[in-house]
This record gives C-alpha cells, sequence and structure tokens, in this order.
C-alpha cells in the first residue's frame, strides 16, 4: 500500500545560517539542502548569503563558490559546467535543472536547492543512480548488429535515416526527468522512466540497429512502459529542451502497429 | 560494479517475467474512451430532449430498438472502460501484492455484475 508516513530521519530542518561577511549591493541567499550518511542527524537546509557582484552566472557557479569559500564540505557532482555532461542535475527553484545550464537571474527570490526528488541521497546534493543506470543497461543502449559494415567502411544512413534520432541522440543522462516523474515515483522499480525510454526509443529509431524487434518486445511491459500516462513532466523539465514523452508516444505507436 | 549494483540490475532483467498485458490492454482502453464519445453525446442529447419528458416517454424511448441498442451498447463500454481504468489506478498505488490481486478480482467483478444488471434492466424495459 502507498506510505503517507516519511521514513525516520526524512524530516527537513533549519540548519546553519552563513551571512555575508561584507557589505554588497548584490546579495542572493541560497538554501541547500544537506545530509550526511556518516551522523544520524536529519537532513537540513543550510543557508548562503553570497555576493552575486562577485560570482559567475549560473548557479553551478554558486555553488562551486560556496564550496571555495565558505563551507568546503558541501558535496555535490559537477564535470563539464556546459550541459554536456549530466552530472549536476539537481532540483533548483522547484524544478530538475543542471546546475550548470540554470541562470541565478532566472530566479526569483532565494535559490532553493535540493537533490533530484525520490531517490535515495547518497550525500547532500548527490543521488543514488544506481537503479537508474542498471535499468539504463537493461535496454542495451548500444548498437545491436549482425550484419559487419564494409571492411574499413563506417555504417552509413541516409540523412532522413539520421534525422530520425535528432532529439534523442541529445540526452545527455542526467536523469532530471525521470526523477519529475510521478509514475516513476510511485513504480520506479518497476517503471523505466522517461530517461532510460528514451534511450530505449534512440535505439528502436537508429536504422543501424538491427535488433529493434527484440527491444519492442523487451518494452511490452504493463510496468516497464506503459505506466507512462503522459504526465509530461519530463518534456516540462528537461534541461536539454528534449520530448521523452513523444519518444515513450512513439515506443506505444510502434507496439500498436505491429499488433 | 559493486555487488549492489549487480543486486539491482538482476532485479531489472526479472522485470521480463512481469509481462502480462501491455498493449492490449492500452489499446483497449483507448478504443472503449473512443467509443464512447458518440455514445455519451447520443445519450445526453436524447435525456435532454426526451428522456426529462416524464416517465411515459422514457419508457416510449426505451423501447424503440435504436434506443435500447445504444444503451445497452453504452453501458457495455462504460463499465468496461471504468474497470481497465480502475485496473492502471491500483497497479499504480496498490503495491501490497495480495491485496492488489484481490482489488484486481473485485473490480471486474464489480464491472461484470453492474454491467449484466444494466443490460438487463434495458431489455426488461424493452421487451
Amino acid at each position: 500500500m502507498a506510505e503517507f508516513a516519511l521514513p525516520k530521519h526524512s524530516k527537513i530542518v533549519k540548519g546553519i545560517d552563513y551571512p555575508l561577511q561584507s557589505e554588497s549591493e548584490n546579495p542572493k541567499k541560497v538554501n541547500v539542502y544537506r545530509w550526511s550518511p556518516d551522523d544520524d542527524e536529519n537532513p537540513r537546509i543550510d543557508s548562503y548569503t553570497i555576493d552575486l557582484n562577485n560570482c559567475g552566472p549560473m548557479v553551478l557557479d554558486a555553488l562551486i563558490k560556496i564550496k571555495q569559500e565558505v563551507d568546503s564540505s558541501l558535496t555535490f557532482r559537477r564535470s563539464c559546467r556546459e550541459g554536456i555532461c549530466g552530472s549536476c542535475s539537481m532540483n533548483i527553484d522547484g524544478t530538475n535543472t543542471l546546475a550548470c545550464l540554470k541562470s541565478i537571474e532566472d530566479i526569483k527570490g532565494d535559490i532553493n536547492i535540493y537533490p533530484l526528488p525520490h531517490m535515495d541521497v547518497v550525500k547532500d546534493l548527490v543521488p543514488d543512480l544506481s537503479k537508474a543506470y542498471a535499468q539504463l543497461t537493461s535496454v542495451k543502449p548500444w548498437l545491436q548488429s549482425d550484419s559487419r559494415p564494409e571492411e574499413g567502411k563506417s555504417r552509413k544512413q541516409s540523412p532522413e535515416q539520421r534525422e530520425k534520432i535528432d532529439g534523442l541522440w541529445e540526452c545527455v543522462l542526467c536523469f532530471s526527468c525521470t526523477t519529475s516523474c510521478p509514475s516513476y515515483w510511485w513504480n520506479g522499480d518497476k517503471y523505466l522512466g522517461p530517461a532510460v525510454l528514451l534511450q530505449a526509443y534512440r535505439w528502436i529509431a537508429d536504422s543501424r540497429d538491427e535488433n529493434t524487434e527484440e527491444r519492442l518486445n523487451d518494452l511490452e511491459d504493463t510496468f516497464k512502459l506503459y505506466r507512462c500516462h503522459t504526465i509530461m513532466n519530463c518534456t516540462k523539465t528537461c534541461p536539454k529542451g528534449l520530448n521523452p514523452a513523444k519518444a515513450i508516444g512513439e515506443i506505444k505507436k510502434l507496439q500498436l502497429e505491429r499488433k | 560494479m559493486n555487488s549492489n549494483i549487480d543486486e539491482k540490475f538482476i532485479k531489472v532483467e526479472d522485470m521480463k517475467t512481469l509481462k502480462t498485458h501491455g498493449v492490449g490492454h492500452w489499446k483497449l482502453q483507448r478504443i472503449s474512451a473512443i467509443a464512447m464519445i458518440p455514445l455519451v453525446i447520443w445519450f445526453t442529447t436524447s435525456l435532454m430532449l426526451t428522456l426529462m419528458d416524464g416517465y411515459e416517454q422514457s419508457i416510449d424511448w426505451l423501447q424503440s430498438p435504436f434506443n435500447a441498442t445504444g444503451l445497452i451498447l453504452l453501458f457495455g463500454t462504460l463499465y468496461f472502460h471504468a474497470a481497465s481504468g480502475l485496473q492502471v489506478v491500483i497497479e499504480d498505488y496498490v503495491h501490497h501484492e495480495g491485496l492488489k490481486i484481490v482489488s484486481l478480482i473485485l473490480i471486474k467483478l464489480i464491472a461484470i455484475v453492474l454491467g449484466v444488471l444494466s443490460i438487463l434492466c434495458v431489455l426488461k424495459i424493452f421487451l
């Protein structure tokens, strides 16, 4: 049955307030979710006031500034700082997005930062994505083919065939969409979620892949695919502007056509 | 890969055995939804045009084979659609295996009983 009470240590308490050390014409308060597995404390919200006149434009810049100048214990994932690696996905201002692509300027009032929703937390803003990665592996996100391309040649696609994977290959697997999906929150152990289904469709739509039938067979399942109820949170939240809901719709269409 | 991930991976692979109904259920749910559009429009229009006039007029209305057929089709589609919709809701939110199976069976039974009852009522008046 649905769980109505939160598990132990889930209640978020108020944390430490770090005021600005010097005067600033452009202060901004950043409220960050903090939790550490090393002690027995509840999660807390720490507040850091930073000087925007002395900070980069993106939320990731603010986080790096806090980590460097105020509190080195603040933990988050990041790498490329340009929306390509997908590491710094988190919930900012109520929406899942990439911290490196989210402009501070676009946020009115305080900046509230939480880890991706409904995933186990490793520490602070770092969610445990191992289940999502395992689900990704289960759809075999690589080219499967029995034929061999001509010796020394690559597998050819016409421009039209190549166009079919536009809007799919750009996914950076940040799992912003998957963790925004209520269906994934309730049935994440059985439903694959938008990010993984978009990846599945990326290979189904690829003319070079020869395993379409088996891929579709694997997905024809009440839970894996049909827990998508076109809620569209995935499409709304995608920091890369992709449309996972459409990809899922295309898979459903293909399932219908072959029956 | 650490053991934790291995364990979760196996769980995902095991999902293949869950395959019960996929596209079939999805398709029937949509077909019944589409079928209900004309049926509901027809029924509400009749409701406003004739059935509001009183008992005698309503009985007369139901004695037409076209109207009785329409109403039987509407009841059939309605209960089928309701049961398949509720099935999805239960699959979404009821995570206790036993409770889930019991409620899924109950919903189907209730839909069948109500459906048969409604259709018999129509037939009784029609005949």
